[in-house]
């Protein structure tokens, strides 16, 4: 991997102790929320990761954020290896990569004022003087579609999809050049996801940021992807182009996943095929030996119990991007 | 045959703020045996409406007017007793979370004979423990002699589901509310819940209102559906209906910004402006026109005129468009 990537994994693993194993010592019982995690993101693109509760998403956010320290493995910011950074790199590092949350009220203080709490990176790291500041979030308030006079109202005096813009201007406030989004629309209508949506890809396209958009189903992610990895227990199972994953796609899951979601549209509702998975997602404590995905996979054969499959291009693919870790894929 | 009448309900809440006006005049019919969504955004008086079917907002500060005809018989105007012996039996209710709806302290399998028993007491314990086997068999929970006698937290989210399904329809209700019961779900669960729904409707022959913000659900499993924009019905037709023509611009909204697997990348997608309003302070006429492309073309009739529904196509619509222009609604804002 090269420069090309604005931010890159490479083998990223985390393991949190559970409580029996934090006194005991015993290795089998970590859970293992990211395991062997690699990709690059390119600039001024935006990389979906889609998965169920539990698949590790979240924590794979948190990782390239550096809130949390990998098990092992690294994440590099335009090849600057951000797990071996010092303190006050890390303080440099912080600035360029951002959180936008699910929950907007993880970063909004309820009893700061709205101008506030979106000012607060910028006092964290003392760039501005307080006018400047204040003026700065007016400009950030602006651009992100709410509107300055409501500098001062407090964070429960907005509606969610409001609250959630408030949420990007802080990210924005020290021009981040990667933002890692976690489900920023999940908590939102319908109608207002859209608005949100938009207004992500306007300030990519404008100010040339990187996206990591963390999502739980498909279907949000398909227009605003230009890569898309498919995570399940810890994993990435397919990556690719939208294309790629979802009309030539390849792994088990993703086609669960993608006949999962439901469609808008009556006839097509009645005509399809559904692939009901059954059973739920297996702790992630002692997952399935093999491929993990074996216990609910309708293709599931021996060797997948024995034999753990490798992300690779299918064999005789063109489209060596297109990758799948599955002994069968389709 | 009518089994549910639902007849102007009226719901306003008194808080510290002002009144909140939840409810504002629905009225429908849900046949026997029927599956009706209703759908809309946060705050749009689907679970007010909802819980009012079975009296559960009679709380402190409530004001309801209106008739609730279940089976011809007025649920507003019965005594708690006999609401009490509707709820469970006639009437079943499924919310979001599974877990608030599960009493901890409580094996499953005791909590879905207590269900029973209420209505019937007198019932032996043997037959008791055979019914509950029996019910856990059918929503699909693996090993039942084993799972009868654990904890609701010894299973998954999707388990407790199917468990409160059980609950709910161990009485063969002739309605079964369900309220956004796959929200908290993962999408691949979300799945096997709805289809669970559909089935055990068939087999039970029960009515469902199925209540839910995401289109797709509806799409799925309902024949008809209702949207509700800030209190009020704003439409009510067939779910082919809904989707192929919808007849009132917030449908066409919401329609246009479902996120659909097969939008091109980077397209641009329709969104419906603003924010819904507060229900304190109501904008005047058409509770919509805040937010609506179509109000200018009006002459400010939507600002001063609430639309009453009325029949466009084979349609129900509250909005003072003319015919035609409401069965074009999908072509574009012209
Ligand atoms: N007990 C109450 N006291 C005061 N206001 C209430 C009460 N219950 C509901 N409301 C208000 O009534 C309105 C309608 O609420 P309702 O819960 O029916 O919305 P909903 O359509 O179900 O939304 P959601 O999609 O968020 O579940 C909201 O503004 C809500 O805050
Ligand atoms: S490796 Fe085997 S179990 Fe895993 S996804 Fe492929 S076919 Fe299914
Ligand atoms: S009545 Fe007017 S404001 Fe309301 S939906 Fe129709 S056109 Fe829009
Ligand atoms: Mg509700």
């Amino acid at each position: 991997m090269s420069d090309e990537f604005v931010l890159a994994a490479r083998s990223l693993r985390k393991y949190f102790p559970t409580g029996a194993s934090r006194m005991l010592q015993r290795p089998t019982d970590l859970v293992q929320a990211v395991d062997d995690v690699s990709f690059g993101l390119r600039r001024g693109t935006t990389l979906a990761v889609v998965g169920e509760s539990g698949c590790g998403k979240t924590t794979l956010g948190r990782l390239l954020a550096r809130l949390i320290e990998p098990t092992s493995g690294s994440v590099t910011l335009e090849g600057v290896d951000v797990t071996a950074a010092s303190p006050r790199e890390l303080l440099a590092l912080r600035r360029d990569i951002q959180l936008v949350f699910q929950d907007p009220y993880a970063c909004l203080n309820p009893r700061h004022s709205i101008g506030q709490s979106i000012g607060t990176p910028i006092r964290i790291q003392k760039t501005l003087s307080r006018s400047a500041e204040k003026e700065r979030v007016r400009e950030l308030m602006q651009l992100v579609g709410l509107n300055p006079e409501h500098y001062n109202r407090f964070p429960h005096e907005f509606s969610g999809g409001q609250r959630q813009r408030a949420g990007i201007a802080r990210a924005l406030a020290l021009q981040p050049k990667v933002i890692i989004a976690d489900e920023p629309v999940s908590a939102l209508d319908v109608s207002i996801q859209s608005q949100i949506l938009n207004l992500m890809e306007d300030l990519q396209a404008s100010m040339g940021l990187s996206y990591v958009f963390i999502a739980h189903d498909l279907s949000v992610v398909r227009h605003i992807a230009d890569q898309v990895a498919v995570m399940y227990l810890g994993k990435i199972v397919e990556i690719g182009e939208p294309a790629a994953v979802y009309e030539r796609t390849a792994h088990p899951y993703t086609k669960a996943l993608l006949s999962a979601v439901p469609v808008a549209d009556p006839r097509r509702a009645a005509g399809r095929q559904r692939i009901v998975l059954t059973g739920d997602v297996p702790s992630p404590v002692n997952p399935p030996s093999g491929c993990r995905f074996r216990t609910r996979c309708p293709k599931a054969d021996a060797r997948c119990a024995t034999e753990e499959p490798v992300l690779l291009a299918r064999p005789g693919d063109s489209d060596t991007e297109h990758r799948v870790a599955c002994h069968f894929p389709d | 045959m009518t089994l549910l009448s639902v007849q102007d309900l009226h719901v306003t809440f008194g808080t510290a703020d002002g009144a909140v006006r939840a409810v504002q005049g629905v009225s429908f019919d849900v046949a026997a045996g029927e599956t009706v969504a209703i759908v809309g955004e946060s705050g749009s008086g689907k679970s007010v409406t909802a819980n009012s079917l079975l009296r559960l907002n009679f709380g402190a500060d409530v004001r309801i007017d209106g008739r609730i005809l279940l089976d011809g018989r007025d649920v507003l105007a019965m005594s708690e007793d006999e609401v009490r012996s509707v709820r469970g039996r006639d009437v079943a209710m499924i919310f979001q979370d599974p877990l608030t709806a599960l009493n901890p302290f409580y094996t499953v399998g005791y909590q879905i004979a207590e269900a029973f028993a209420i209505h019937h007491p007198g019932t032996s314990k043997k037959e008791l423990r055979e019914i509950a086997l029996d019910s856990l068999q059918k929503v699909g929970i693996p090993e039942p002699t084993k799972r009868i006698d654990q904890y609701p937290h010894e299973f998954s989210g999707g388990m407790r589901q199917r468990i409160v399904i059980a609950i709910a329809l161990v009485n063969s209700p002739k309605l079964l509310i369900a309220d956004e019961p796959t929200t908290a779900l993962d999408v691949t669960v979300q799945a096997q819940i709805l289809e669970l729904i559909a089935q055990m409707q068939a087999e039970h022959g029960s009515a469902v209102i199925l209540i839910t913000h995401d289109l797709g659900v509806v799409a799925e499993i309902t024949e008809r559906v209702m949207v509700m924009y800030a209190g009020r019905v704003v439409e009510s037709a067939s779910v082919a209906d809904a989707f192929s023509t919808p007849t009132h611009p917030y449908t066409r909204g919401l329609l246009k910004s479902v996120k659909s697997l097969d939008t091109e990348r980077h397209e641009r997608l329709e969104s419906i402006p603003g924010i819904p309003p507060s229900l304190i302070n109501l904008p005047s006429g058409c509770p919509f026109h805040p937010r609506c492309g179509f109000a200018e073309t009006l002459a400010g009739r939507c600002e001063r005129e609430v639309p009453e529904l009325r029949l466009v196509g084979a349609s129900r619509s509250a909005c003072h468009l003319p015919e035609d222009r409401l069965l074009g609604l999908l072509g574009g804002l012209s």
